[in-house]
């Protein structure tokens, strides 16, 4: 298949592994310690697991899965706040398909479907703009959800129900940044990062340039990288080409999608719709300014959180459920005290084992753990 | 065997009467039903087949039964609608015994408001299905629910079939050193129900794999007699069976990942959704897992078979760790290839 293909050639792939390897042992010899490098994109960290990259790459090159998977990160009581609208009567609660399954306080959006909320699983927003004008009698609530992938296709959906004057419909909005995500990864105490894996598709609309303060303010190399295994390999190696001569810059493995500038048009959408929240409570992670957005004043007559009351409680992650210290590669998922017993895909406790982009859905489903020994399978093939 | 109904159904679309036991139920069943099943032991229209057990016993010393109901979405689709899937889909599940499948049974559960000339079609397509796979519809039911009770069409079918003396294919029987083989390309159907449902505005041709198995499985027996297991691929895709053979064989599977036998429109509609074609629905797909050395033959016997143009070896049977089916990438790295969690698409057969 084209344009695919070429991106999982076998040969490409061991002609960079050869270029990497020697890099990573000089590096190694002088640190005296493993490397560990993050991608902070839930999509690299499912691509590394479907593709096994994690064996091929050199064993003293750790990678700490990132923050960047939107369901992953989302609080309990979100999805509480979900659920009390789509039980509401007359209303069509729609949502993206990997949000169905993520735990509530008492329930997910899939039980409250199965115990009769109208709750829709749709493949862009504008198909559940299209549900608003099919059912006039009913309030359709998108769940927006997402970083700055998804935050243009909302905000045009939004602007188009303006521009149509559909007013059943109303955004349920849970989008967030990544940048002040970076930035509370760096700052935290317990990290020893040497490089980052940079998003793709964040990079798509934001540019490359507001990542500048991950190489001048905390002296790390960054690679904006692709999510095919070539891409991934070849981001590898450029990192470990800044470290061999001691270089920090942003750089862009991805330049056939990601432009330096960004998306201009919409960046502009976004910001027209949307504005920044003061903070935004994250699974795991706690409470981190400005990471989240909310809509704007002009656009309230849209805004689910204005149209409908919500219960908005701050719930508690499960104690023995240790998805932040996961997030956050202080700890590797199967070292979790849940992790393939109480948590599983099945019956996830945490929503690192919800979404196929959460670092322990991935770890499970593709190098699943044997559970009676704690030792992950990729060490055992 | 030609059949005139003596009686025609009045109107375009079934109504809560076509249900009810009386003059138009009557009308339906001789003009729509026995227009399409027709054959003299089914025309008795008495409530039940009769069976000459005699016949039955000259075939094999064990009798297969299975059952299945087929509630698909949409009812009709490229390749294929609800009526070949419910004919095909019992009688590869009868013919994974290595049993030669004969007669179906086929009940029906209408929702009021379906159009007559659809169910007729449907049904003649059953009846094409049947006739392809050498099985005879002998005996069946109709009923009619309200409008919102059932979702246009579901049917039920029940197959029996006589599993030739000597036949021991088992889920269990898989051991290291096998090799497993499928009969062609993977994830067809699921890809097409994916994008019959039209939310995704895929430009795709692609037509349902839906195909009767049971002569090919024939084939296989006459040069293999002892293939060790085997399983249509249908609801969880290839992955699924491998892992039920895993689990129940104590051993490990480990597939090449290369040597699967993926369309390229499916792996295009898999890329695009973030889906694996090994967990995509087949309806005219099987697993075998033979011994290694006859793995070459078997293969080059069912490449003659029609429905099995396709065939490759996918990968082998290892001792252990137990239940694992592990996949090696093209790019030499292995992944855990799982069941399915949760569901993929509903209602895909």
């Amino acid at each position: 298949m084209r344009f695919v293909d070429e991106f999982r050639d076998p040969q490409m792939a061991e002609a960079l592994l050869q270029r990497i390897r020697p890099l990573v042992d000089k590096k190694v010899q002088q640190l005296g310690r493993p490397l560990q490098l993050m991608e902070v994109c839930g999509g690299h960290t499912h691509a590394i697991f479907r593709y096994g990259l994690e064996q091929l790459l050199p064993d003293m090159v750790e990678l700490v899965h990132g923050p960047g998977c939107p369901v992953c990160v989302l609080p309990m009581g979100r999805v509480d706040d979900c659920v009390a609208i789509a039980e509401q009567p007359d209303v069509i609660f729609t949502t993206f398909g990997d949000a169905m399954r993520v735990p509530g306080s008492k329930k997910s959006l899939l039980q409250a479907k199965a115990q009769g909320a109208d709750i829709r699983m749709v493949y862009s927003p504008l198909d559940a703009l299209q549900l608003a004008k099919k059912h006039p009698e009913k309030e359709v609530v998108f769940f927006g959800l997402g970083f700055e992938t998804t935050m243009p296709s909302t905000a045009l959906t939004i602007l188009q129900a303006e521009k149509e004057g559909i007013d059943n419909f109303s955004l349920f909005c849970n989008h967030i940044t990544i940048i002040p995500t970076i930035k509370a990864v760096l700052d935290s105490p317990d990290l020893h990062l040497d490089g980052f894996l940079g998003p793709g598709h964040v990079s798509m609309i934001i540019g490359t340039r507001p990542y500048e303060f991950v190489a001048q303010q905390y002296q790390r190399p960054m690679v904006i990288a692709g999510f095919e295994p070539i891409d991934v390999l070849q981001s590898v190696w450029m990192i470990m080409q800044q470290l061999d001569e001691g270089r920090c810059e942003v750089e862009n493995q991805y330049g056939r999608i990601v432009p330096p500038e960004g998306n201009r048009q919409a960046l502009q959408a976004v910001s027209q719709v949307f504005e920044l929240r003061e903070f935004f409570e994250w699974r795991g992670l706690g409470s981190i300014d400005h990471s989240g957005v909310r809509m704007r004043e002009e656009y309230r007559q849209w805004d689910a959180e204005q149209k409908f009351s919500l219960p908005n409680l701050k719930i508690a992650d499960p104690k023995s459920c240790q998805c932040g210290e996961v997030l956050k590669g202080v700890i590797k998922p199967w070292e979790c005290k849940v992790f393939g017993r109480a948590c599983t895909p099945e019956t996830p406790m945490g929503a690192l084992m919800v979404s196929s982009e959460g670092a322990c859905s991935a770890y499970f489903t593709y190098g699943k753990v044997n559970q009676a020994d704690h030792i992950p399978s990729e060490q055992l093939a | 065997m030609s059949y005139t109904p003596k009686r025609t159904v009045k109107g375009d679309v079934i109504t809560m009467a076509h249900g009810s036991g009386g003059k138009a139920m009557r009308d339906l069943i001789e003009d729509v039903v026995l227009g399409a099943f027709y054959n003299p032991e089914l025309a008795q229209l008495e409530d039940q087949a009769r069976i000459d057990l005699a016949e039955l016993v000259a075939q094999g010393n064990r009798l297969a039964m299975t059952t299945d109901s087929y509630v698909v979405d949409p009812i009709e689709f490229p390749g294929g609608d609800i009526g070949t899937l419910a004919v095909n889909g019992t009688v590869n599940d009868i013919a994974m015994s290595g049993a030669k499948p004969l007669y179906l049974s086929c009940g029906l559960i209408i929702e009021e408001g379906l159009e007559i000339d659809t169910l007729r079609r449907i049904l003649l397509n059953m009846r094409k299905a049947a006739d392809q796979a050498g099985v005879q519809i002998v005996t069946g039911d109709t009923k009619v629910v309200n409008r919102g009770k059932a979702d246009k069409l579901f049917i039920n079918t029940t197959g029996v079939g006589v599993i030739p003396e000597g036949a021991d294919i088992s889920a269990s029987r898989a051991q290291p050193g096998d090799k497993v083989i499928v009969n062609g390309y993977v994830g067809d159907h699921g890809a097409v129900i994916l994008n019959a449902r039209g939310d995704l505005m895929l430009e795709v041709e692609l037509e349902t794999d839906c195909q009767p198995l049971n002569g090919l499985v024939e084939c296989m027996r006459e040069v293999c007699p002892d293939i060790h297991c085997l399983r249509d691929a249908s609801r969880g895709g290839v992955a699924t069976v491998l892992n039920e053979f895993a689990e129940s064989s104590g051993v490990a599977i480990r597939l090449q990942e290369a040597d699967i036998p993926v369309r390229n429109e499916v792996r295009g509609v898999c890329e695009i959704l973030g889906l694996d074609p090994l967990h995509f629905a087949n309806e005219g797909k099987l697993v075998a897992i033979v011994p290694a050395d006859k793995a070459g033959t078997v293969v080059e016997a069912m490449r003659q078979h029609p429905a099995g143009q396709g065939s490759a070896i996918i990968g082998e049977v290892e001792s252990g760790p137990a239940g694992r089916v592990t996949l090696q990438t093209g790019l030499g790295g292995g992944r855990i290839l799982d069941m399915l969690i949760g569901e993929q698409l509903p209602r895909i057969c």
